[in-house]
């Protein structure tokens, strides 16, 4: 089945089998591999993007049901060359490690952000407990998050 | 890598059109929601439907409203929209309760409430909240609408009476005012499935319990209910000892099996347990309903 897809902006159409998941869409298909694919069972949350306003586990998603809609991947993010607040609050605090959670989490922070600006620790915690990370502990990745907000506000103020 | 097997995909874009694909595509086809439960299965290949029809689109049965003195939730509203709900919480702490603890946040916002009833999982979360409701599910097909309690709506393990060719469109629950619910589970990790959870909902009159509903998942109730502990509050004195007698009762009509959540006698435990904090709970709920409608 053909099917067309607005992925950051862009639209991208192409053919696919109905079976196809929609992380192996974006980054097979797309050449998109900023967002990646990790346990395949929608537990550890690797392959978070957005589909119209909302971060999914793409893992668990058919391209087909996609098909129409708006996407949003980590490529998506930064903005005419300048990275969004979220990914330079993970590089800011060391977010990140071997960095294969990352994409996940920074999608999920940006979508936090947009909705909750001033979030607390919990908040953020809660938030992100969908999705693994193996090295920070989680720790590193909080302050990125509240490191991001504060930008934030600051920039807003 | 798991990816499902070759499959066909229709779109939905109205109920109308969802029942005739249904129609046109026959036992072979299988209903798409948000994914969460049968894209899982299907990578696993415990299900293989040669056409998928995806209902995902259909916004009309996307709404939380109130008609009435009846929560209606259309059966495409997302767990998260749910639990954003302040009609629902307002009115039914328990579904709150439960939404909290079902899947992650990003899983909330895909998933969908009749996906998972549909699903029928005898673990769901949802379907032990809706028995301690005694809610009503509304059932579509070719030739229009049906009602169905939630306790006749599993008739076992991953099946339901929505008969090929139908569709689950919205669940009813009842609004008695001055009643209180609560919902807890106990599970390995966050979000995970339950290794046991109870729901319950009650009403009072003074401290008299006038009516009680209890939910149960994961421990093996029959349509995810406990009716024999529930008949044993009824105009009972809203104490400890009715409620732990509740608890009891409720963990012997319980047929648990061991597997790798739990082992049996532990489960057995938790329905008793779990009922009694449930109670517990919804108890206290009513109470505050009761005192804040008098002070009204």
């Amino acid at each position: 089945m053909r099917i067309a897809v607005d992925v950051n902006g862009v639209e991208r159409s192409a053919d696919i089998e109905p079976r196809l998941l929609l992380i192996h869409f974006i980054r097979d298909e797309l050449g998109l591999t900023g967002s990646h694919w990790g346990c395949d069972t929608s537990n550890c949350g690797a392959c978070v993007l957005w589909l119209d306003d909302t971060p999914v586990k793409s893992c668990t998603i058919l391209a087909a049901m996609a098909d129409g809609h708006r996407v949003r991947t980590v490529e998506g993010l930064e903005r005419d060359g300048v990275l969004d607040p979220v990914q330079q609050g993970f590089a800011h605090c060391h977010g990140l490690q071997c960095g294969f959670c990352t994409p996940g989490m920074l999608m999920t922070a940006r979508w936090l952000l947009d909705h909750c600006p001033d979030p607390t620790p919990t908040q953020v915690r809660e938030a992100i407990s969908g999705q693994v990370c193996r090295c920070t502990g989680y720790e590193n990745i909080v302050r990125s998050v509240l490191w991001a907000a504060r930008q934030e506000r600051e920039n807003r103020a | 890598m798991q990816v499902p097997a070759y499959v066909e995909y229709e779109r939905a874009t109205s109920v109308e059109h969802a029942l005739a694909l249904l129609a046109r595509f026959g036992p072979r086809a299988q209903v798409l929601a948000g994914g969460h439960s049968l894209i899982p299965m299907m990578k696993l290949r415990l299900v293989q439907p040669e056409t998928l029809v995806d209902v995902g689109h259909l916004t009309e049965l996307r709404y939380l409203t109130v008609t009435g003195s009846v929560l209606r939730i259309g059966a495409l509203t997302r767990h998260a929209e749910l639990l954003a709900a302040p009609e629902a919480g307002r009115h039914f702490p328990i579904l709150h309760d439960a939404e909290r603890v079902i899947a992650d946040p990003i899983v909330r916002q895909w998933g969908t409430v009749g996906g998972s009833l549909c699903q029928a999982d005898p673990s769901e979360d949802l379907s032990a909240a809706f028995a301690a409701l005694n809610a009503t599910m509304v059932i579509t097909g070719p030739d229009g609408t049906r009602a169905v309690p939630a306790r006749q709506f599993h008739t076992g393990p991953y099946e339901t009476v929505v008969a090929q060719g139908e569709l689950l469109t919205e669940i009813q629950v009842p609004i008695t005012p001055g009643a209180g619910s609560a919902y807890e589970k106990v599970g390995r990790r966050v979000g995970d499935w339950p290794v046991g959870a109870a729901g319950a909902a009650i009403r009072l009159d003074g401290d008299v319990i006038a009516a009680a509903g209890i939910g149960l998942a994961a421990v093996g109730a029959e349509h995810f209910a406990a009716p024999e502990a529930e008949r044993s509050l009824i105009g009972a004195q809203a104490g400890e000892q009715a409620l732990a007698r509740a608890g009891q009762i409720a963990a012997e009509h319980a047929r648990p099996v061991t597997d790798q959540r739990g082992p049996a006698d532990y489960k057995r435990h938790l329905a008793s347990e779990l009922t009694v904090r449930a109670l517990r709970r919804a108890v206290a709920r009513a109470r505050a309903a009761g005192r804040s409608a008098r002070e009204g």
